[in-house]
């Protein structure tokens, strides 16, 4: 009955596609999204279904290369292939697809995509400060609750904006909850287990559903019996690009070579779970913008939250290896590793670059690098 | 204590039994199963050293070839074996070059011969053994008389990384009249120039020592001593490290 739980997270995906096919006739709208930067609150406060479009999944690159050059990361080219073969269900259902200049590859791919369906690009400033980068991302904001109000021929209120902020900052609450379990020892979530989680989540019809899930989740996991023996393999934190299932190879191999991805700083993981809405203030389009615009995603320059949090997950998740999982052709994470390597290192700990794609031709050199990795650990 | 060490690589495999202070070790061509090369290099010890399999503590492997051959009581990677073996044949050695057939590696290590970071190229076959091999083809000799027909004097820079490419590079060279004993120097170059960037990266530090098949080769060691300025030394019984590293390790169970 216990593994039920993580397993209903394996369901959601098609629990939502389902719901939605019925709902839709109903009315109901769904904004499609590529990234964690886009405010999904504007999209729940229209009263409409936020979905990532974000493709993890390697059968629809092929496709995407007939159009887009073979050297792009493997993200960009199956989330494009998988709208240009309408192969993927959410994509199909979107109103109204919204993109962000965050990489040049993502940026330059939402043009061709326009082809397609509308895309609503917001210009990301690569700035985490306040002053004219804020600025700006306010007016984009702002740009965006408009587009969303004549889409869909309706009106966004002030208060509507702070309920989903409630309830987007629940979920953060509940889904940091459940990651800083593994913080024990043994932890109570193999790698595979967490992402399933973590990732699937994001695809929930209903927030409110999905943070009572998690609740129940974290009290069957606290209450889990996890074989002490596993107290002994080697505990992994993994940063980097996103991952999903579909692209989870490093995990699992790191899962099958008997050491457990304890943590996971991409954005599919930790990146944004500390990052909430202030409710204090008076404009949430405010609120929204300084959210947002803290991301420690590497497209951000410079990007030094991301150095502070991964040496805090270091530490709070007694991690004793980082592997930094980039893309390949993923410019902005392969350059920043050479600061994540500097943050590593100084902590005295094993660090290792993988660079891959989604396809499994490297298993076999990845799982040597893994294993060598573990071997370095002192024990 | 008793144990064997078995490397089995891309190209050849390697066999190190330890029986005390006696040291008896076996190399041959791995051919298309790797599972059958280790059998073999684990009779050959066996007879040469007059010891039964059942005398045998531990027998570990490494290499490419390890998970497919099913007779190890314990698999290590290439790269602790190798920092293991170098280490003990080399104890003032702090950076491991090792060139093989499929991939080429650096390895930083401490004076135990712990591993401290590495770096490994395999996606590609520039930079390794095969690259080399493909070259000599072209060029109608035997890899191993590459060294000794090289004229670094005339070095011809290779501009090709990629193998294939670099194939017709040559062939163009050649149509030109160029010197064969250039292009071979250009060709140790190319590799140095790629494994020693790789060096550099992890911080070259002395003493750095050459392992792996193409050890053997003299020109690649002079230019990786020209790419890193600085001495490059070649142990006595390069090709065996990573096997004797992993019959070290045996001990250690
Ligand atoms: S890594 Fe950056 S650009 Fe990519 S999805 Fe995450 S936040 Fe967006
Ligand atoms: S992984 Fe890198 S290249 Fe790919 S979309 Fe994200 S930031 Fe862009």
């Amino acid at each position: 009955m216990e593994n039920n739980t993580v397993e209903q997270f394996m369901d959601i995906r098609a629990a939502t596609v389902a719901k939605m096919l019925e709902e839709k006739e109903r009315g109901m709208k769904v904004v499609g999204i590529y990234c964690t930067f886009c405010p999904q609150e504007l999209v729940l406060a229209a009263g409409a279904i936020p979905v990532g479009l974000c493709g993890t999944r390697e059968e629809p690159i092929p496709a995407a290369e007939e159009v887009l050059p073979r050297n792009l990361c493997p993200l960009i080219k199956s989330s494009y292939g998988f709208a240009v073969t309408d192969t993927c269900p959410f994509f199909n259902f979107s109103d109204l697809i919204v993109g962000e200049t965050t990489c040049d590859g993502k940026k330059k791919m939402f043009e061709i995509m326009q082809e397609l369906k509308p895309v609503h690009v917001m210009q990301l400033p690569h700035h985490h400060k306040a002053g004219a980068s804020l600025d700006l991302w306010i007016d984009e904001i702002k740009s965006l609750k408009t587009k969303i109000e004549e889409e869909f021929q309706l009106e966004i209120k002030d208060e509507d904006i702070w309920k989903a902020v409630d309830l987007v900052n629940q979920e953060k609450k509940a889904l940091k909850e459940i990651s800083d379990l593994n913080r024990n020892s043994p932890p109570p979530m193999s790698g595979l287990e967490l992402l399933t989680v973590v990732w699937s989540g994001g695809f929930s019809f209903d927030k409110k559903e999905l943070v009572q899930m998690l609740e129940e989740l974290k009290k069957t996991l606290e209450s889990r019996e996890v074989d002490p023996k596993s107290a002994k393999k080697p505990r992994i934190l993994l940063t980097g690009c996103p991952v999903g299932l579909g692209s989870e190879k490093v995990v699992r191999l790191v899962d099958e070579l008997g050491a457990t991805v304890v943590a996971m700083e991409n954005c599919t993981g930790y990146k944004t779970l500390e990052l909430m809405a202030d409710r204090s203030k008076d404009d949430p389009i405010v609120a929204l913008a300084e959210k947002y615009l803290n991301i420690p995603c590497s497209c951000m320059s410079p990007n030094p939250y991301r150095m502070e949090l991964l040496g805090r997950m270091i530490d709070d998740f007694n991690a004793e290896a980082v592997i930094d999982l980039t893309w390949q052709a993923c410019h902005t994470y392969n350059i920043e590793s050479h600061e994540v390597e500097k943050v590593v290192k100084d902590k005295g700990l094993p660090f290792l670059h993988l660079e891959s794609d989604y396809s499994s031709s490297d298993e076999e050199s990845l799982k040597v690098r893994i294993e060598a990795m573990l071997e370095m650990i002192e024990k | 204590m008793i144990t064997v060490g078995v490397d089995i690589g891309s190209v050849a495999s390697k066999g190190v039994l330890l029986n005390g202070e006696k040291r008896f070790s076996t190399v041959l061509p791995t051919g298309w199963s790797p599972r059958d090369a280790g059998e073999k290099i684990l009779s050959t010890l066996f007879r040469e050293s007059c010891i039964g399999r059942q005398e045998v503590d531990y027998i570990i492997v490494t290499g490419y070839g390890r998970v497919s051959f099913g007779q190890a009581d314990k698999t290590v990677t290439e790269i602790s074996c190798h920092a293991r073996g170098v280490a003990a044949l080399c104890p003032e050695a702090r950076t491991i070059i090792d060139i093989g057939g499929q991939d080429s590696k650096v390895i930083s290590i401490n004076e135990k011969g712990k591993v401290l970071d590495f770096a490994m190229n395999d996606k590609c076959a520039a930079g390794t053994g095969k690259f080399l091999q493909v070259m000599a083809n072209t060029l109608g000799m035997d890899v191993a008389e590459l060294a000794a027909s090289e004229d670094p004097s005339e070095t011809v820079t290779i501009n090709s990384m990629c193998t294939v490419f670099a194939e017709s590079e040559i062939i163009g060279l050649l149509a030109r009249n160029i010197s064969k004993g250039g292009i071979i120097a250009g060709l140790h170059q190319s590799v140095g120039k790629r494994v020693a960037s790789m060096a550099r990266r992890l911080g070259a530090r002395e003493k750095i020592v050459f392992t792996g098949g193409v050890a053997q080769n003299a020109g690649v060691r002079r230019a990786l001593e020209e790419e890193l300025k600085r001495t490059v030394v070649v142990p006595e019984g390069c090709q065996f490290t990573g096997a004797l590293g992993a019959a070290l390790l045996g001990l250690d169970i």
